[in-house]
């Protein structure tokens, strides 16, 4: 999910470095470079403009939009679309619902399988390659395939109508992938740690805890970080278990929203995109800072 | 210390939770999943024995053959599309931006942790004709050319989808290959160059090979993805015009909630299912050939 990669890549800059300096004049030089920066040009426009379009958009009136050039910039800075999406959008109730079903799976997920990953990797037993494989085939598996019985199995236990089914199927979603990546980040660290924390009197069970967990804990933010995201975006399993507008998730919302307000209102529209678009950017910006950090302090080291 | 590290009373307490949620919520449903796809009806009217009813009808349904074509079609496109931006937004970084290409990353990453929801109506609205144009068509009249309905045909719908999803996605696939390229060792670049070999020459015989085993598995990982592709089709065409955009994954969940039949909804899954074993079994296979040659 970072951006970042360990310096692995000061040797190839080092090298780049060295090339032979020829006699070319500054203005040449200038020239030369000239495509380049064309390219990058033209590459962060593609990336950011949509986005910029967007932001200009979510101020604009109803008749800016159906009278003005999509280029233009929005007559006033008011806020009215994004107070709109608020409260009349009901976007604050869908970011609640997000917020109800993301947060319990993710602490479930993170629990559950930080500790599998554990037993999975350090503790020694038979038949744990099996296991290992039987959550690997988890990933690959389509939702498609679990949805029907888990609507039939919801249904008859009466958790439809509440959040219940978005959490459980999120946290069972996010296992295999969160056991599989924990598992290998325990293979990076030396078996002797536990070996020689059992000598000294401990649990494995209190190995964990104050060991295991401390040493892989950058990791498990990072893990964190993946899972959050895919949580959070997710459209399958909220439009399954959650399509009522009372229990709708962000994404769900969003996708209904054109038809609360019957002719397309866009000044709304655009604001309640804005929020989810940069409210997730937002969170990603904040928590990979955090996640550098962490990783620059240097507590894993594989 | 083997007993303290083979403790089964803690291996239940660490392992038991996890194995048990994952069973009951992931493998149970896949096998009664199967059971399904030899019955009609739902989970609110109740099922009636179909025997091999749903298994039949996949083979001759002409709309399974458009999904699963259409699945086919954006999978292999996007993932080209995907990796080969990806590669040389990657090789952009190294070659070109050096060690000023942390910024760029970044923003180049941007679109990759948006919800698809929302980039999906954001698009909506830029290749809009009606009520009014979008940015695209504004700018197409801006040089002399009619409005296209982007969404009205099957090939304009999918190459709209296919864009999205490349802006989407090849800032992820740039930093993974990136990743890569930067665990080349420099002296084989640096010999290579000694020997003559620069620009296009140098990434074919030296860059490509060496970066062989992260493109593989970029590779598995994409078209693992592409295969399951559903909220971005959802938000963007809803399978539209008529069903030409529709995935096996869209025709699955309309066939099991708009028109209430598990059974064939459960059958679609299978084939999906298979569809993702299959192809995953086969790129494996032949990056392990690949994996034991260095």
């Amino acid at each position: 999910m970072s951006t970042q990669v360990p310096a692995r890549k000061a040797p190839l800059e080092a090298m780049q470095r060295q090339e032979p300096r020829r006699s070319r004049s500054r203005a040449g030089k200038r020239l030369a470079k000239l495509p380049v920066h064309l390219l990058i040009a033209l590459l962060l426009v593609v990336e950011l403009y949509p986005l910029l379009w967007l932001v200009l958009g979510s101020f604009k009136t109803q008749q800016e939009f159906l009278n003005d050039p999509v280029w233009s910039l929005p007559g006033s800075l008011n806020f009215d679309n994004y107070i709109e999406a608020w409260t009349t959008g009901n976007i604050a109730v869908f970011v609640a619902n997000s917020l109800m079903a993301t947060l319990p799976s993710l602490a479930l997920i993170i629990v559950l399988g930080v500790a599998a990953g554990f037993a999975l990797e350090v503790m020694v037993w038979k038949g744990r390659n099996g296991v290992l494989l039987i959550f690997l085939t988890g990933i690959m598996v389509p939702g498609q395939m679990i949805l029907l019985p888990l609507f039939s199995a919801y249904f008859n236990a009466g958790l439809t109508g509440t959040l219940w089914p978005l959490i459980i199927t999120y946290t069972a979603t996010g296992l295999p992938l969160t056991v599989f990546m924990m598992a290998t980040y325990f293979r990076a660290v030396p078996r002797e740690v536990f070996e020689a924390s059992t000598l000294d009197g401990a649990s494995i069970i209190r190995s964990f805890l104050s060991i295991g967990f401390p040493m892989v804990r950058n990791a498990v933010f990072t893990v964190a970080l993946v899972q959050f995201f895919f949580i959070w975006n997710d459209l399958l399993i909220a439009l399954t278990f959650a399509n009522n507008s009372d229990l709708s998730t962000i994404q769900v919302g969003l996708l209904n929203f054109t038809g609360q307000f019957g002719a397309v209102q866009y000044g709304p529209l655009f604001a309640a995109i804005c929020i989810n678009v940069f409210g997730t950017l937002a969170i990603y910006l904040f928590l990979n800072q955090r996640v550098m950090k962490g990783l620059a302090a240097g507590s894993v080291k594989g | 210390m083997q007993s303290v590290l083979g403790d089964k009373k803690a291996l239940v307490i660490l392992l038991g939770p996890a194995l048990l949620v994952y069973s009951l919520v992931m493998l149970v449903p896949i096998f009664w999943s199967m059971g399904y796809t030899f019955f009609s009806g739902n989970a609110i009217s109740g099922f009636t024995f179909a025997g091999t009813d749903n298994l039949t009808r996949l083979f001759t349904d002409p709309e399974v053959r458009t999904a699963l074509s259409f699945t086919v079609r954006y999978a292999v496109v996007i993932t080209v599309g995907q990796i080969v931006m990806g590669y040389l937004l990657s090789l952009m970084y190294v070659f070109i931006l050096k060690k000023s290409s942390n910024i760029i990353r970044t923003l180049v990453f941007f679109p990759v942790v948006l919800p698809t929801v929302a980039v999906a109506l954001l698009f909506q609205k830029m290749f809009e004709i009606a009520p009014q144009n979008g940015l695209v068509n504004s700018l197409l009249n801006g040089v002399g050319i009619e409005s296209v309905d982007w969404f009205g045909n099957a090939s304009s719908a999918f190459w709209v989808i296919v864009l999205m999803d490349i802006w989407r996605s090849m800032g992820f696939y740039a930093v993974l290959l990136y990743a890569g390229l930067v665990d080349i060792p420099e002296d084989m670049l640096e010999s290579a160059r000694l020997d003559g070999a620069t620009g296009w020459r140098l990434i074919r015989s030296i860059v490509l090979p060496l970066s062989m085993p992260v493109l593989l598995s970029s590779i598995i990982f994409s078209i693992n993805g592409t295969l399951k592709v559903f909220d971005s089709i959802v938000a963007l065409t809803n399978g539209g015009p008529g069903s030409s955009t529709t995935p096996l994954t869209l025709y699955m969940f309309r066939t099991s909630f708009a028109f209430g039949d598990y059974g064939y909804g459960s059958s679609i899954a299978l084939l999906l299912t298979l569809l993702c074993l299959i192809v995953t079994i086969f790129i494996f296979r032949s990056s392990r050939r690949d994996l034991t040659k260095d």
